[in-house]
């Protein structure tokens, strides 16, 4: 039951995460929509992996791994976000800053 | 396995270097580096043609434990084509990169991210495990990213963060894709899944995985971010960017639909990926011929030349596996790889040094440059002869083997693609051609050391090359192919 209820709410957390991507132009909310989808996936995987009737230790080292990479993506991204609203003055990318 | 595992770390240990030594020291060990590694990857491919696949389980553990690397003729083949463009780049870089001609920020950043993207395409082409192939295809992004930006200009920055929205959103939707693999199947290893019993989730795990890997890809409609970013980098690094980048995720593709799941190509699907192929090829050639700027002619361009790989999907896939064009098409589709990494990476330096000398890359401007720059013009016709296919090029072999597949399987359609292509590209380089050899001289440019110019012909001689000499590079390709097909076309 609980099982259940960490993969919904993984779901839940990737369906917020794409909204946010597809709704918000703001460079800063992407990047934390990406992470919410990273973080729903991540849930749902351990979730899934946890069904069978021993202990799994591979899911748990793969998300570890999953974390630390989209960590370092993040910092990437921040770090453009930064050079970009310096250059620019604005966090949005060219094209889209109308659409607000 | 020794050389296997000198691939994979000299490069790493040589981007520590590049960054920890004294300034004076760091590009002498970056190309001490680079040469070192050009090194391991021939020798692997030495090693691989003499005794076959070279295997090793990391630490010892065996999959779906640990991971396993997989060096075959594939992964070897394209392991050398980088190196050799990794090794052209670096010698170009010494004179572009240069912190009096670059600026200190990327004559300093530029030697790391290039080493560190090298390891990790080295990485993609031998792994064997889906969620390691995650990781490397995030951390190639990311240096790719990191060198798209590297000259710190507005534009420059607009691009690179654009390009990482949709590498991101393709990392995402392929990490998905290993989610649901992991837990229908409880493994990762590619040799092991092909042995898997099938389950519901299969079509969508892959599906999810295609689209993700099609994102970084650039396959049409998902290379809009491809031709700002490339053009908007460095010329050494827009030759990484185009050349090599796109290539680690096709061959995770490939590695997909060929060796871990081929139950699940069904026809419709082989024929969805092969219609996007034609349509990037008659699209980014359109908008090739469009452009005023040579990088941004040879950026499209890239667009049209990725989508011919994808014909390989209904010609060698699926039930047509095991049909006798079979390895004539998928053995072409690598030929357009390879070909068209040494021949896209020689344009961009080639773009490079006009920029250099000119300080633009307008057509306008570049009128009569093979005057001036005669080394450069030959090695740019070179390029284009094999990215439009003629003979003797690697290209035209590339474009023959499927072409004889497409009609000895019935499907002339792929055949149409492959000669309008063709056209289309003879047109859009053209434009370039027809400046560079302009008869009237430009104004007189900068002079360019002959020891620089020769290194994008080196690059265009041996694509031409591959094609002259295609037997070996034929067969060493076969080396641990799934299925091979006994008789080729």
């Amino acid at each position: 039951m609980s099982l259940t209820l960490f993969a919904l709410t993984g779901a839940a957390l990737v369906g917020l995460g794409v909204y946010g991507l597809l709704a918000r132009p703001h460079m800063l909310r992407r990047i934390i929509a990406f992470n919410l989808i990273g973080s729903g996936l991540f849930l749902f995987f351990g979730a899934a992996a946890a069904r069978g009737t021993g202990l799994d230790p591979i899911p748990q080292a793969l998300i570890i791994t999953g974390i630390v990479v989209a960590l370092s993506a993040s910092a990437l991204a921040v770090g453009l976000v930064v050079a970009l609203a310096r250059s620019s003055g604005t966090a949005y990318l060219p094209d889209e800053e109308g659409r607000l | 396995m020794t050389a296997l595992v000198a691939g994979l770390t000299l490069p790493l240990l040589a981007a520590f270097a590049a960054i920890a030594l004294p300034m004076r020291a760091r590009v002498p060990a970056a190309l001490l580096g680079a040469g070192l590694t050009l090194a391991a990857s021939l020798w692997l491919a030495v090693v691989v043609w003499q005794t076959g696949p070279v295997t090793l389980s990391l630490g010892g553990w065996q999959p779906p434990i640990g991971i396993a690397l997989r060096a075959d003729g594939l992964g070897a083949a394209l392991g050398v084509m980088t190196a050799l463009v990794m090794t052209a780049v670096a010698l170009a870089a010494r004179h572009e990169m240069a912190a009096s001609v670059a600026g200190p920020r990327a004559g300093f950043g530029f030697w790391p991210l290039m080493l560190l993207l090298w390891a990790t395409m080295n990485a993609a082409f031998v792994s064997r495990d889906l969620f390691n192939l995650y990781v490397v295809l995030e951390l190639i992004t990311l240096s790719a990213v990191a060198l798209v930006a590297i000259s710190g200009k507005a534009e420059a920055i607009a691009a690179a963060l654009r390009y990482l929205l949709f590498a991101l959103a393709g990392s995402l939707l392929y990490l998905a894709g290993v989610v649901l693999t992991y837990a229908a199947h409880g493994t990762l290893d590619i040799s092991l899944l092909a042995a898997r019993m099938a389950a519901p989730s299969d079509a969508l795990a892959l599906g999810l995985m295609t689209a993700g890997l099609l994102v970084k890809t650039a396959l049409f409609p998902f290379h809009v971010w491809l031709p700002h970013a490339h053009s908007a980098a460095p010329a050494p690094a827009s030759a990484l960017l185009s050349a090599l980048v796109p290539k680690a995720s096709l061959l995770i593709l490939l590695r997909l639909w060929f060796e871990a799941m081929p139950d699940l190509a069904a026809p419709a699907a082989l024929l969805t990926l092969a219609s996007l192929g034609a349509m990037a090829v008659i699209w980014g050639g359109l908008l090739a011929l469009a452009q005023a700027r040579l990088k941004l002619i040879v950026a499209y361009s890239t667009v049209a030349q990725l989508g011919y790989i994808f014909l390989v999907f209904p010609l060698a896939g699926g039930d047509g596996g095991a049909q006798v064009w079979a390895a004539g098409a998928w053995t072409g589709a690598i030929f357009q790889t390879l070909s068209h990494g040494l021949a896209k990476a020689a344009m961009f330096l080639v773009a490079g040094i006009y920029l250099v000398a000119m300080g633009s890359d307008r057509l306008s401007d570049l009128r009569g440059m093979a005057r001036a720059l005669p080394m450069t013009g030959f090695a740019f016709a070179l390029a284009s002869i094999t990215l439009m296919g003629l003979p003797p090029s690697g290209g035209f072999t590339a474009k023959y083997l499927l072409m004889t597949a497409a009609f000895a399987s019935g499907q002339w359609a792929w055949a149409l693609v492959l000669a309008a292509g063709g056209l289309l590209a003879a047109a859009y380089l053209y434009r370039p051609l027809a400046a560079i050899f302009a008869r009237e001289s430009a104004v007189a440019p900068r002079a360019i050391p002959r020891s620089w110019q020769a290194i994008p012909l080196g690059l265009a001689v041996l694509s031409v090359a591959l094609g002259l000499l295609s037997s070996v590079p034929f067969e060493f390709l076969q080396i641990g192919r799934p299925d091979p097909a006994a008789e080729g076309l």
